[in-house]
Order: structure tokens, then sequence, then C-alpha cells
């Protein structure tokens, strides 16, 4: 039952995908930015995918496009995943957001946004969650050096 | 009378600073509150004693995991996935290697997959202890904390003597186990099972149908499952909504399909149906337990597989290829082929997973933990908003977040 939904899924949507296919059980869609609202809706809506598990971010600095946002999501009734990526230009880092359609995308999107500066359309409340106001940068950038500091109160002396 | 240039700056910036009406009053609740076991700030808005709307922040104890994971070799982060929930640190461990397992095409030995479950089983059963101890120590049931907590020091100790550490294992390995069994400790985990049974009795007595308990955990904190799904909960608080949704048992792992167990769900979705799941999901633990001690297979506990277990310390010592072999792996770590892998296992707070992106060097190019703590913060205010001030306390503490996981 799980590999009939998984070809299902793949037949219906590898038309509006640049690439399909299975890795290790996962059905991995890659896609335009722009094709994510639609297929995310028939996933949803046709497939019952009901479950927006996670979304990440990769940088693949130095290559080009630079960022891949990277969706995982599940179906409560054929329980399989699902995981969509698509890969943004730094100078364009914008994406759709999935709050309309998902509840859990409002905190998820807040820790991409704010460890890779990805940006998501839609979504009106990208606060830092981890990190504090007035961070500089987006520390899950490979230019990101791990140890600079950036204290919030001064270190005292 | 402080300068304001020397004051404090605010890390967060709340949701709302005025109230929908005049007669509302806006407090701030944390980040560190006795009440909240977590370090966890709430912006709550209060019409007298009721609360209208929450605004989370969760991040104190932000520490950079993904970050610094990827600096180390991939065998060097399990003490890392140890202090992520570090309340059932053995399921992290294992989760992490299943991952790192995948994306190496590795199968484990027999004996290292029926050992992985019951160890996973015992860390839920420490892990629901504590938070149902805490849950009712926080509602004033000192005794019922006292017995259970005695009980999982019992199992806190029992596991050190498997694994040297009472909270932290480092127990997993990529292909097996850190080390077998020490001889008797199943004899010992049977006493340890029993005392449980005799003190989770008495623990039912106490509260279960205790009128005070009732009054602060029944129709409290209550999501639905439409709304749980929505906001992407999974776990005791999606079970105890009434929707039977559990990885061992929708896509089995480990040696779960090989075992008989139930999946308890509530009927409504509030604090007490969390309470009674959690305490029902422990005697299904223990059941699991008692046939994976019958199943246990003999055998070795690591794939004979050069690149990632470690060659036996003999031939270390007397040939120059294991030498050479234990040298690169621990300086160059296990080196998995270029790929990406995702591993969900069930964790006691729900489906814990890990996505691993390798870049085929032996140093992770990424690596994301699927934390559902930090999912559950995101639709916390639902169970939230319209209770009373002081059921924030009841209900946070049945959410079970952990600071460790949560903020990673």
């Amino acid at each position: 039952m799980a590999a009939g939904i998984l070809d299902r899924v793949s037949e219906a949507l590898a038309p509006t995908a640049i690439s399909a296919a299975i890795a290790h059980g996962i059905l991995v869609l890659t896609l335009a930015p722009e094709a994510l609202t639609p297929v995310v809706g028939r996933l949803q809506s046709e497939f019952g995918f009901d479950l927006f598990l996670d979304v990440t971010a990769i940088d693949w600095l130095p290559q080009t496009p630079r960022f891949e946002v990277v969706w995982h999501f599940y179906s409560t009734e054929h329980h399989v995943r699902i995981r969509i990526k698509a890969r943004v230009a730094e100078s364009d880092a914008v994406v759709d957001s999935l709050r309309p359609r998902y509840g859990s995308a409002g905190i998820m999107e807040r820790e991409c946004h704010e460890m890779y500066g990805i940006v998501f359309r839609g979504n009106d409340d990208l606060r830092p969650m981890l990190l504090y106001e007035g961070f500089v940068g987006h520390p899950l950038r490979k230019d990101y050096p791990k140890d600079r500091e950036q204290p919030l109160v001064p270190y005292i002396k | 009378m402080t300068p304001v240039e020397t004051r404090l700056p605010n890390p967060v910036r709340p949701a709302f600073t005025a109230g929908e009406r005049d007669d509302t009053v806006i407090v701030n609740i944390g980040p560190s509150h006795p009440c909240t076991h977590g370090t966890v700030q709430i912006i709550a808005e209060l019409d007298g004693e009721r609360v209208l709307r929450t605004d989370i922040h969760c991040g104190y104890l932000h520490r950079g995991f993904e970050k610094e994971c990827e600096s180390h070799t991939w065998h060097n982060l399990i003490p890392y996935v140890d202090r992520l929930n570090y309340v059932s640190a053995l399921i992290n461990d294992f989760t992490y290697c299943e991952a790192v397992e995948t994306l190496m095409g590795i199968e484990i030995t027999p004996r290292c997959r029926y050992l992985r479950t019951l160890l996973s089983e015992y860390s839920r059963l420490v892990d629901h202890l504590t938070c149902v101890a805490a849950g009712l120590m926080e509602l004033g049931a000192m005794t019922a904390f006292l017995y259970l907590v005695m009980v999982r020091d019992f199992m806190y100790e029992h596991l050190a003597a498997l694994t040297g550490a009472r909270v932290t294992y480092s127990y997993g390995r990529i292909g097996g186990l850190a080390r077998d069994l020490p001889d008797g400790w199943l004899v010992r985990l049977e006493e340890i099972l029993k005392q449980y049974e005799e003190f989770i009795g008495r623990v039912h007595g106490l509260v279960d149908r205790n009128r005070i308990f009732i009054d602060r955990m029944r129709d409290v904190g209550t999501i639905s499952t439409k709304d749980a799904i929505s906001y992407g909960y999974t776990g005791v608080i999606l079970r105890a909504t009434g929707a039977a949704r559990d990885l061992r048992r929708d896509t089995p792992y480990l040696a779960y399909a090989e075992l008989d167990f139930d999946v308890p769900v509530g009927i409504k979705g509030d604090n007490y149906d969390r309470y009674f799941v959690r305490m029902r999901e422990m005697d299904e633990s223990v059941y699991m337990m008692r046939q994976l001690m019958e199943m246990l297979p003999a055998g070795p506990i690591n794939v004979d597989d050069r690149r990632c277990v470690l060659p036996e310390k003999e031939l270390v010592y007397t040939e120059i290829e294991s030498l050479i072999n234990h040298f690169k792996l621990v300086m160059d770590g296990p080196k998995p082929p270029a790929g990406e892998a995702y591993a969900a296992h069930e964790s006691p707070n729900g489906e814990l997973g890990f996505y691993v992106v390798s870049d085929g060097s032996g140093v992770p190019w990424k690596v994301h933990c699927r934390a559902p703590s930090y999912v559950h913060m995101g639709g916390a205010h639902k169970m939230l908003d319209g209770y009373q001030l002081a059921d924030i306390v009841p209900t946070f503490g049945s959410i079970n977040m952990i600071g460790g996981e949560c903020d990673r």
C-alpha cells in the first residue's frame, strides 16, 4: 500500500516537478519554487498528506543557486513520507509560506528564516524564535563563522 | 534611578504589547519560572484570571547544535544528540544512528535491533515517569512524585550499570552499540519492573479518581484532532485526542513489527487524557520489554563493517591493517556516501526525526533535528488560551516541552 500511494503521487505530480525519485523509502520531489503552493495543495487535498513535519534548508555554498529548501510531509492515512526540495538563489531567497494550509508552518518557518535567511512569502510573523531580537546574520549559513559571538549583554571584564 | 541606556535589552519582541480591551492586563511569565519545567517565556493577556491569548518564546537553551554538528565527525556527534531530549537520550542516539546507517546502507545485527528496541522502551518509560511525576508535583501531589521519581532513579542507576552514565549515555554507535549487556542486567531489570508495577498502582490509587486532580485536569487544555494535526502534533498529544497514530505501529522500525502492543488513545485531548495515555503507554512499554527479554537473540552487537565499526582491540595491537583502520576511524570518522536520509522514531514526545546530508566526507554537511517539542510550541497557545492562568502549569507540564530538544 505504501508503495502504491507513492507511485500514484509520483505519476500525478512528476509533470510539474523537475525530478521525482524514491530514496530510502521517501518520495523526493524537486520543484521550481513557484510550483510549491499548487503541488502542496494537491498533496494535502488529493493524497492525504495532512501532517507538515518539517522545513529546513541546505546551504550549498559555493554552488548556485545557493540554497535548497527542504520540506517533509507525512500522511497519517497512508503512513508514508514525502520530501520536497526547491533551489533558491541567495539574491532571491523567497518561497511561499505554507501557513495558510498548515498551522505548524508558522513556527518552523520562523526557525528556517532566522537560521538561513529564507523569506517565506505570506508569513507575516518571522520574528526570531531560537535567537534573539537584534541578532545579526544567519548562523547556519556556511559563511557564518562558528565562533562568532554576539552577546546581548556585554561580558563583565 | 537607572539611566535608560544601561538597561538590559529585551531578547524578545512580544506579538502584542497592548490589550484588545482596556480592562485586560498583559503579564510576562518566565523564562525562568518555578512553575514551568523548562526555560520558556509566555507573554499572556489576562482578563482577571482568564487567559485571553498567549505568545510563547523559546530558545533560551539554544546552543547551536546543528552548527556544531558541521565541524565534527559523524561519530563525535553522538554525545551531542544525547543532550537534545536528555530525558530519553537513548532514543535520540538510536534515531541519529539509524539515519546515518540508512545513508551508509548498513543493516544492524539482530541482537542490536532487539536491544535498541528494549532500550527505546526503557527510555520511554523513564521519560513518561518523569513527565507524569513532575506534572503531579506541580499540582501538589508530592507523594506520587516521590514514588515515581524513586522508581526512575532505580532505572537511572540500572542504565548507568550498562552505559556508565545516568542521563546522557552516549551508548549508540553507527552500526551497533557501545557494549553488550553486563551479567545479571536483565535479572535486575525484571526486579525494577516489578517495583514499577507496585508504585504505579499506588499512583493510580492516589490520583486517578482524586476530585482535586480531576478538576484541575479534566476539560482543561483541550485540543481537537483536527487542530493537533494542523499544528504538526504527534505522539502523546495527538493520541490523547483520540487518533491512534503511532510510528511504532504505522511505520514499524527496529523490532516493533514482531511485538504485541496496544496504542492507547484518549477521548477528548485534555490534560487528563494526556496523563492517562502516558500511564497506559508505560504499561505497554513494560509489556513490550518483557517480550523483548524473551526474544533477545545471542550474537554480535556490532555489524562487521570496517567503514564504521572499530576493529577488535587485539587486532589493532597485532596487525597493521587494523591499526590503520582504527586510526582512520578515529581521526577521519566514517564517510557515508554523498546523499541525504531522514530517519524518524516514535520518541516519548512524538516524531523525532533526523535529516542528515552528507557530501561524502567524514564531516556532516548538515544534520537537522525535527524536534517534536519545538513543533509543539507552535500550537501550544491552542491549549492555553481560554483557560485559567493557573491552568498554564498543568497544561504546559502535560505538553512535556524539553528545553534541550526544543531549543537545540
